[in-house]
């Protein structure tokens, strides 16, 4: 054990909010994970900043290197910076990330429903053969044989180690064949674009469905993405128009959901596709009776389709924030119902735990 | 903590016998150089190891606080992630010592020794390192063992509580404490429940009818209320601004026994480190100098030539619009190099205005070398700076000025000229150390409290960071506290009473 333990688990104890409930309000979590520009993304780790007095942020810089005055001068200067934030920076792709944010938030695997479809043969070189191509040719276990047979035969001599390999000694790598199962999956995205919808609220769920989106294409090797975007009327739209839009006017959420399980019944049988259906809103629903139709479309169409069927609420000034009341009410003990809500974005990592944190 | 305790050198982290021996050469070619530098000791670390002793500051023993774990965790992930890496690290002791990651190459580990050596010279020759403790190895293991202590009377949440205090005005200290004397003792003291003494006014002596002539009633008048106001000052505590204000706290705040030994802690350690921030670019510069001087002329087989290459010139690598310290402390210090073996200094050289003549200058006078040594003694990054940045330097480096376009949202190239490139270098420099604060008034008001100015050098405080500092502060003072600084080229007043920060026009 390092001495170093100790502190580690102080601090750790700090973050968790077991002990010094004080200092968690100082602690910088944000987007546990950010994208900035096409790779490079910025990992802060939880920190709790201890206050100095120092200078505010420098208008002002100075760097080295080419061009003219009013040229562009590289990523911004670190030199007058904050100093005293670990920000790491490394280039990662994609898939690396969510693999990163799925060990921060300890998410669990998600074992694909089912048995394998359509499984595919992939080849793999992890055989030993007694023939094979010179190239392949395994040379520790070909010298092994060797060895092996030398001192059996006794015409091993430690002072002078000259080991000469016969034909039967020589050994080869080979492939074997695997089969992998092929799973797919299906990202259904919903989401309240109503008047109450704000921009706010609107990037939350941007950077929400983001990291979604990573964590399930990290678990599945096909994956579709579907959007669907409702006021009082729900349509199908594309990646661009779901995250831009911005309507206004009242909110159903069942022409969501009845738009829903048109495209589920049409186009993806539950027993090909894994289906997560996730959606989006602030709360608010038109009425009573709508909410009714909403549970009653969830409860017969939707979850027995779906391997989990989530459902976010983002906090807004505007809407009521009933309708997550009403699906608690509903389906309390559900376990492929998830709901969370989402106070504001340093929620979001928190609203990804509860969203994924079952593991289905 | 048995790994580390006592004299920690351990069978386990001695040097393999090849590096062993490349230990042998290289200390022998850097005294050859002319460096002087502590016997170093070298240590073979995991990355969990140096990490350790990375987060703790370079030392195997400091006492319990959360932060160090904090700092663990980012380098252990940094790590892991593959974003970052320690190859060296090495600490202002005697003997010094250095740790090594045990799965560097070969050819890193000799870069790191010869790095190292010279940072180790550096610790023991520059003037601003003259006055550290060179057993901080022992004073930090004794300031652990005293913080566990009082851990073990107070309990361990109402101690991490204050030293948080502590540590967030650590800063607040005095970096040139050690080179000056501040304040000499007083002729006479005089105690406080004195009376005032009475004022006089020298008058000139002469005929009664003269009096009022030679001596104005307004002018005797006026004279009498500055002097009453000087000695009304001279009163007024501390007597002087006091920019160490940890030591001022240390001697005057209301404080019981275990909180000011916390206090004395944090505040030592604080001076401690306080050179190696002020000499971040010239002790780099020069371990990189030597390193590079060594590594190429003497140290290389040719099998190595290609990875010492890709280390090095990562360590120096400039992005773009990005400063980077070891390569401005390296090629400044060639730059002198330069110019001291050919003889470009003095006033006929100042004096020169013939390009012609100017470029093809060179005495013969051979310098160099001398003049590098000198300016490691006496410098530090300020003044480095600020004596040796050349036209001609700032020319041949590409150096700008940045600045923020708002509209575009983007650092934009303002200016190449020397005197606004070498003024900003040197605020950027300024701008990532303390602001400038000083304890004007302990008695402010009349009412005990504590009133601070900040020296506004062009630059502003950062507002959250100060409100909460100010809060710590005037938990540690007892009474309220206000600093006097500027905001948007405005005059204010920050005034905190533990509970809540107020801001007011100052008077």
């Amino acid at each position: 054990m390092l001495n170093i333990d100790r502190d580690l688990d102080r601090f750790r104890e700090i973050v968790k909010g077991r002990i010094r409930r004080d200092l968690r309000k100082y602690m910088s979590s944000g987007e546990m994970i950010a994208r900035k520009g096409d790779k490079l993304v910025s990992i802060p780790l939880p920190q709790i900043g201890i206050p100095r007095l120092r200078y505010g942020p420098n208008p002002k810089g100075v760097g080295q290197g080419e061009g003219e005055p009013g040229d562009q001068a590289g990523q911004g200067q670190q030199a007058g910076d904050a100093a005293g934030e670990h920000v790491l920076e490394t280039e990662l792709t994609v898939d690396e990330l969510a693999q990163i944010m799925g060990e921060e938030l300890e998410l669990p695997r998600i074992l694909p429903r089912g048995e394998a479809q359509a499984a595919s043969k992939r080849h793999r070189y992890k055989g030993i053969a007694t023939t094979g191509p010179e190239s392949l040719r395994h040379f520790k276990r070909t010298y092994r044989r060797a060895l092996t047979r030398a001192i059996i035969a006794g015409s091993y001599d430690p002072s002078r180690p000259k080991i000469v390999p016969i034909r039967a000694d020589q050994r080869y790598r080979t492939f074997v064949e695997e089969t992998e199962p092929r799973s797919a999956a299906l990202l259904l995205y919903m989401m309240d674009v109503s008047g109450s919808m704000g921009k706010e609220q609107k990037e939350i769920v941007r950077s929400e469905a983001f990291w979604i989106d990573a964590w399930i294409r990290h678990n599945y090797q096909d994956v579709e993405t579907r959007f669907i975007i409702h006021d009082a009327t729900a349509r199908e739209v594309d990646r661009e128009t779901f995250f831009r839009t911005r309507e206004s006017g009242g909110t159903l959420i069942s022409s969501a959901y009845k738009l829903a399980v048109e495209i589920l019944e049409a186009e993806y049988p539950p027993s090909e596709w894994n289906i997560y259906p996730f959606h989006f809103s602030d709360g608010d629903n038109w009425s009573k009776s709508d909410t009714r139709l909403c549970l009653d479309l969830l409860r017969d169409k939707i979850i027995p389709l779906s391997n989990q069927f989530s459902y976010a609420q983002v906090d807004s000034t505007y809407g009521s924030g009933q309708f997550i009341k009403d699906l608690e009410g509903a389906f309390s003990g559900e376990e492929a119902v998830t709901l969370s809500r989402i106070k504001d974005r340093d929620g979001i990592m928190q609203s990804i735990r509860e969203l994924l944190g079952k593991g289905r | 903590m048995a790994l580390f305790s006592g004299r920690f050198l351990r069978e386990g982290r001695a040097l393999p016998p090849e590096l062993e021996e490349a230990r042998v050469g290289i200390v022998a070619l850097a005294r050859g150089y002319g460096l002087d530098f502590f016997e170093t000791i070298f240590e073979m670390c995991t990355y969990e190891e140096i990490n350790m002793i990375a987060s703790y500051g370079g030392f195997p023993t400091r006492y319990p606080h959360w932060r160090f774990g904090m700092e663990f965790i980012q380098m252990q992930k940094g790590y892991e992630y593959g974003l970052s890496k320690i190859y060296e690290m090495v600490i202002n002791t005697n003997p010094s010592y250095a740790y090594l990651m045990d799965n560097n190459l070969a050819v890193d580990q000799k870069l790191v020794m010869a790095h190292v050596l010279g940072h180790v010279d550096f610790f023991k020759n520059n003037a601003w390192f003259a006055h550290t403790d060179r057993k901080m190895l022992d004073t930090m293991a004794n300031h652990a063992a005293k913080v566990r202590r009082i851990m073990d009377e107070r309990g361990v949440s109402e101690v991490e509580r204050f030293l948080d205090l502590c540590l967030s005005l650590e800063n607040l200290i005095d970096p040139y404490a050690a080179h000056v004397v501040r304040t000499r003792p007083r002729e006479a003291s005089r105690h406080e429940d004195d009376a005032p003494v009475a004022v006089e006014v020298p008058t000139i002596p002469g005929e009664s009818y003269m009096r009022d002539f030679l001596n104005p009633p307004s002018y005797v008048a006026s004279e009498r209320a500055r002097r009453e106001e000087e000695r009304d000052r001279v009163r007024s505590f501390p007597e002087e601004p006091v920019r160490d204000v940890l030591g001022f706290l240390l001697q005057h705040a209301k404080l019981s026994g275990w909180q000011r030994e916390l206090l004395r802690i944090v505040r030592d350690e604080a001076l401690y480190f306080a050179p190696q921030g002020m000499t971040k670019i010239m002790n780099e510069g020069w371990a990189t100098y030597w390193h590079t001087t060594m590594m190429t002329q003497d140290i290389l087989s040719d099998a190595e030539v290609v990875d010492y290459a890709d280390h090095h010139s990562g360590t120096v690598a400039m992005q773009p619009g990005q400063l980077n310290p070891y390569r401005l402390g390296l090629e400044l210090l060639r730059h002198i190099e330069r110019r001291w073996d050919k003889g470009r200094f003095g006033k006929d050289w100042l004096d020169c205005t013939d390009p012609v003549a100017r470029r093809a200058w060179d005495t013969g006078a051979g310098l160099g070398r001398a003049k590098l040594f000198e300016v490691r003694r006496t410098h530090n990054d300020i003044s480095f700076l600020d004596t040796f940045l050349t036209e001609d330097f700032i020319r041949e480096q590409g150096f700008f000025t940045t600045r923020y376009d708002s509209r575009a949202q983007q650092w934009v190239i303002d200016s190449r000229e020397f005197a606004s490139v070498k003024a900003q270098l040197l605020q950027v420099l300024a701008s990532r150390g303390t602001p400038r604060v000083h304890v004007v008034d302990a008695n402010a008001f009349n009412r005990g409290e504590l009133r601070l100015v900040h020296a506004h050098e062009g630059l502003d405080i950062q507002m959250d960071w100060a409100e909460r500092v100010l809060g710590n502060l005037a938990l540690l003072w007892g009474r309220p506290v206000h600093l006097d600084t500027k905001l948007e080229d405005k005059a204010l007043r920050l005034s905190h009473d533990g509970a809540k920060l107020t801001r007011t026009l100052p008077t």
